[in-house]
């Protein structure tokens, strides 16, 4: 393992300064859970890591029903999954923060994290896309939003920039009638990596007979967390039917491009995308109404 | 609590055992659980270096220079070595463990000479004085390759025009070279009696399948390790985690050209070995960087990549299997053709997957072909019950098959046919008391077998119950062991097998049985290659039968020199005196165990002894599986819902020891059975170097294993005992195959059935 430097960040300008500076030598450091092991492996390099932790914009976790959720990029799971907002409002969100590593893990890993690491099969992405999900970023000078789904450019890839950093991720309140799930496939029953994903959010009418509207993201079928919006079109109006859940999950399986690797096949990964689609969408619509 | 099931007594003249069967604390226990116990990676000596090694990045190739010199230059890199300084070693072969090693190839093994044949083949290596130095060095070392087309399983090597491993290679065609043509087929060995063609005439349904099984490992959770002084009077000492230290001694002895006794091996604690922990890998570069680097201690430990890709995995197999059988259910005729991949080295166990194939049952007209064939993949090693899991999953398939055509209970099918005591096996040996009938009774009284299967839990899900059998040789061998009687009435006893299965409390159980004293009275340890007598390994299912004779052999001689002490005493004739438990005693003169040590000193001084066995007479182990699955159609994936396994164990030593044996071989078995398996990348490079993606089991994919122990006592052992750890890993992944197949009519025919595999079965994608 090479020797590098190590900063603690107490503000965003000190970060955003060194993040400048340095370009793609320096790297941030939330949980650590990735970063470590990458640079231990050779697999990234840094000349300095900048510990992001001790920054109050990112370490924010708050709701309203106005803003929605706001969760700080250095927020660790386990504050994620026990936030009582979060545990009433974003159901879909505790089940991909619950399944990420094991409760150690859990202690120290962030959904930012997890986001800037940009693996195709990242158990939280999906889910937040299904969320609408915006990124907050900031550099020296400029702070934007990203949609999530645009946020990703290959495998471990994103539109960060040198000198950008995530400061947090924002959910919007959820609409009335819905309900949102997330289901990964994986050929064990615990420490793997997700061979196919989905997550899923659905808006159903005052009845809960009829999609108003759906969202759906398939994980480890892409070069990229995929956002699948013929799903939702081919649910939007139609009535909560076997028949318009199996269209979603076949315009899913139609969209999903996997590779094939030492996790799964091209052939398997196209076809779990149908399967986790359908089980995700009844999980959803199971909690939209309620369950 | 387990139940046992006891057939007949042993020897115990009538009396109940008094040690035997308990399920005391094991001597090792507070030092394991408080991180006191001395593992290989706790070795640290004064001056010392820690080495790194430098692999191949390519699964063929021509090494055409190493230039080493930038790696020498860097501050604190004290040697560097290539396999230039390792001169070659004879070609010839000796029995290591469960298998068998040419020293020629061990040592290429060990280190490259011209040519890498798989990826991770070890090309140079480091010493510093730090790990991070040392591993900056290896990215100095310049290397130049050829890279050669690979070839990478087992019927790609078998052909005519297949890229060749070793020019030199021929094959042994039974026994004789017959051909000069370069070849990748090591060896063919074959076994055959009756006559095939009268068999199958004779037969009312016949099977005929084909299997394909790919390279699993061990998955020991302690990588290797080796700490190595080779010091200025050229005395060298090794430190490391191994379950054979005279192996190790005669392997170092071989590759490094330095006599046996200049060669001290110490093996420290083992996290787990299941047979790959035989082979030699680290040791002899920890032995020639501390040479280079000018005596010092040189220590080395792997990374979990360079485990998986570099040391013993065991083989990849194509099997065929045709069998038949008549109405009333006897099988008339068995073929089977294996071909086993060795990895880079010949060597793959097909002789043993061979011999497991058909063990079980007794046949009159069968063939089968071996295969030993070398591709471009890391050298195969044993692996509990070597090529035994595999064999058993081609075979036992095929007869659950035929138990279906006839429409017979798969037990009633297997009792008809299975082989008692005075049968010969098909690969020539005939059977003594085994308690093979008896497991197939166990399973089939036991309340699982008659339990109504659950419901499914959603429309897709489909269960399913399935039957194997297995069966493991056994192994007897050499064993040695010393004891000092202490004043207190203790007795000091070092045994030199390395304790992988808790072996240090069933030694020393037998010892105190034989003794007649309490458990806690032997103090036993674990002695090395210069403090004890000569130790085959840990290994083969032999150490509580053949280090357990020692026990009781050097039991017999504590009390035969005991006896002499109490006629000391007494002034009587030591022949004469009688003893009973702990009790000596002469007419109305008695003295027990304790109270006569503490008379040592007046009766002759201090009293040690020692004993060394060529042990024979071990009996095979067998062993029947029932186990419920839920296979999820949709994604392929199979869930194992109960498992239950009952095997012929003779004497159960320490129940609890047995019971973990079975436990952990059926562990083993579900996650060869089910998602372990070796990816390679068409050039040959291993994409699943890690624990995240090789997918072991873990305690969530488990269900309880349920391990019933039949006793059917060996007569040719004082206490009973037959080896226990190897057989249960040989059922499993036929018995959940079967199960598989009563769920969805889909019978499987690979290994892994992992969710891609099942669902191409299913014919889902």
């Amino acid at each position: 393992m090479q020797a590098f430097s190590y900063v603690s960040a107490r503000t965003l300008s000190e970060a955003a300064d060194i993040l400048a500076r340095e370009g793609d030598q320096a790297k941030c450091l939330s949980g650590g859970t990735d970063l470590i092991v990458f640079l231990r492996e050779g697999r990234r390099s840094a000349k300095v890591v900048v510990d992001v932790k001790g920054i109050p914009e990112l370490n924010q976790l708050g709701y309203s029903p106005k803003e929605g959720l706001t969760i700080g990029a250095a927020v660790p799971l386990h504050r994620i999954y026990n936030d009582a907002h979060v545990i009433e409002h974003y159901p879909g969100l505790i089940d991909a923060a619950t399944l990420i590593g094991g409760i150690a893990i859990q202690g120290r890993a962030t959904l930012g994290g997890n986001v800037c690491t940009a693996s195709p099969a990242g158990d939280s992405i999906p889910i937040l896309i299904a969320y609408e999900t915006t990124c907050i970023v900031a550099s020296r000078n400029v702070t934007k939003a990203i949609p999530l789904e645009k946020f990703f450019v290959g495998p471990g890839r994103t539109v960060l920039q040198p000198g950008e950093l995530l400061v947090a991720l924002k959910l919007p309140p959820p609409k009335p009638n819905s309900g949102a799930a997330y289901l990964r496939f994986i050929p064990r029953n615990e420490m793997d990596i997700a061979v196919t994903s989905a997550g899923a959010m659905v808006v159903l009418d005052e009845d809960k007979r009829r999609f108003v509207g759906a969202r759906l993201a398939l994980g480890a079928v892409a070069p990229t967390p995929l956002f699948v919006p013929e799903a939702g079109a081919a649910l939007t109006g139609q009535p909560v039917s076997d028949e318009a859940i199996e269209a979603a999950a076949r315009a899913a399986q139609a969209a999903a491009r996997p590779i094939t690797d030492m996790r799964g096949s091209a052939e398997q990964r196209k076809h779990l995308s149908y399967v986790m689609t359908k089980r995700a969408l009844l999980r959803a619509i199971e909690r939209a109404r309620g369950g | 609590m387990t139940p046992v099931i006891k057939k007949t007594e042993a020897k115990t003249n009538g009396k109940p055992f008094k040690v035997i069967g308990q399920r005391v604390i094991r001597p090792d226990g507070v030092d394991k659980v408080t991180g006191r116990a001395q593992y290989g990676a706790d070795v640290i000596l004064p001056g010392l270096l820690y080495g790194k090694v430098l692999r191949s990045p390519h699964a063929h190739a021509r090494i055409l220079s190493i230039d080493t010199s930038a790696a020498e230059k860097l501050p604190g890199v004290k040697a560097v070595i290539t396999g230039k300084d390792l001169k070659p070693a004879e070609d010839k072969v000796a029995k290591s463990g469960e298998s068998s090693v040419n020293y020629s190839y061990l040592s290429q093994n060990v280190l490259a000479q011209d040519k890498v044949l798989y990826h991770g083949h070890p090309v140079a290596a480091v010493a510093a004085t730090s790990i991070h130095i040392a591993e900056e060095a290896l990215a100095l070392i310049k290397v130049e390759y050829e890279v050669l087309p690979p070839v990478l399983n087992v019927l790609d090597a078998m052909k005519d025009d297949a890229p060749i491993l070793l020019p030199n290679l021929r094959t042994k065609e039974l026994g004789e070279v017959v051909s000069d043509k370069p070849t990748n087929i090591a060896s063919h060995e074959q076994h055959a009696r009756g006559d095939l063609a009268v068999g199958f005439a004779e037969a009312d349904v016949i099977v005929e399948r084909e299997f394909h099984t790919n390279t699993v490992h061990q998955g020991y959770i302690e990588p290797q390790n080796g700490t190595a002084l080779w010091n200025a009077d050229g005395q060298i000492t090794v430190w490391t985690s191994t379950q054979g230290a005279w192996d190790q001694r005669r392997d170092l002895s071989e590759i490094l050209h330095v006599p046996l006794s200049q060669i001290r091996v110490i093996p420290m604690e083992i996290g787990g070995g299941f047979g790959g922990k035989f082979p030699v890998y680290l040791e002899p570069l920890a032995a020639l960087l501390s040479l280079k680097s000018g005596h010092r201690p040189v220590k080395m430990w792997m990374q979990r990549d360079e485990v998986l890709k570099a040391t013993g995995p065991t083989s990849a197999s194509v099997i065929r299997v045709k069998m038949g059988a008549r109405k009333d259910g006897k099988i008339t005729a068995a073929q089977a053709w294996l071909a086993y991949e060795a990895g880079a080295f010949p060597g793959s166990p097909v002789g043993a997957g061979m011999g497991v194939i058909f063990a079980p049952y007794k046949l009159d007209n069968v063939q089968i072909d071996g295969y030993d064939v070398v591709v471009n993949k890391p050298a195969a090693k044993a692996y509990r019950a070597p090529g035994g899991t595999n064999a058993a999953f081609a075979g036992e398939t095929v007869i659950d098959e035929l138990a279906e055509k006839l429409g017979m209970d798969p037990i009633t099918f297997r009792r008809i046919n299975a082989a008692k005591e005075g049968d010969r096996r098909a690969d020539g040996p005939i059977y003594g008391r085994i308690g093979f009938i008896e497991t197939l009774d166990a399973i089939e009284k036991h309340p699982h077998y008659h339990a109504p299967l659950p419901e499914p839990r959603a429309p897709y899900m489909k269960v399913g119950r399935g039957v194997a059998c297995g069966f493991w040789y056994n192994w007897d061998g050499k064993s040695s062991a010393s004891a000092v009687v202490n004043p207190d009435g203790t007795v000091s006893y070092l045994e030199g097998s390395t304790d992988i299965g808790g072996t240090r409390a069933s030694l020393a159980m037998m010892l105190a049985e034989t003794l007649g004293i309490h458990y806690e009275d032997v103090k036993p340890m674990v002695g090395d290659t210069q403090t004890v007598g000569y130790n085959d390994g840990t290994g083969g299912s032999r150490t509580t039968y053949g280090s357990g004779m020692a026990a009781y052999h050097l039991g017999k001689e504590i009390i035969r020199e005991m006896k002499q002490r109490a006629a000391v005493l007494w002034e009587v004739p030591a022949d004469d005196i009688n003893v009973e438990g702990d009790v000596y005693s002469y007419g109305e003169k008695r003295i027990t165990f304790k109270e006569l040590c503490a008379k040592l000193d007046e009766t002759g001084g201090p009293m040690s002894v020692s004993v060394s066995l060529d042990t024979k007479g071990a009996i095979p182990a067998l062993a029947t599986h029932v186990v419920d699955v839920e296979v999820d159609t949709e994604t392929g994936k199979v869930n194992i819902l109960r498992y239950t396994a009952a095997q012929d164990v003779g004497r159960a030593i320490h129940p609890s020891y047995v019971e973990g044996q079975i436990h952990g071989g059926v562990a083993q078995g579900i996650g060869w059975a089910l998602n372990e398996e070796y990816y390679y990348d068409k050039d040959g490079h291993l994409m699943n170097a890690s624990l995240l993606d090789y997918r072991m089991p873990t305690a969530l994919d488990l269900p309880m294993i349920e391990a019933v122990i039949v006793e059917v006592p060996n007569p040719n052992h004082p206490f009973g005992v037959k080896g226990v750890g190897e057989v249960p890993i040989v059922p499993p992944a036929a018995a959940i195959a079967n199960a598989i197949y009563r769920a969805t009519g889909v019978r499987m025919t690979v290994l892994p059935m992992n969710p891609k595999n099942v669902l191409q079965a299913l014919g889902k994608i």
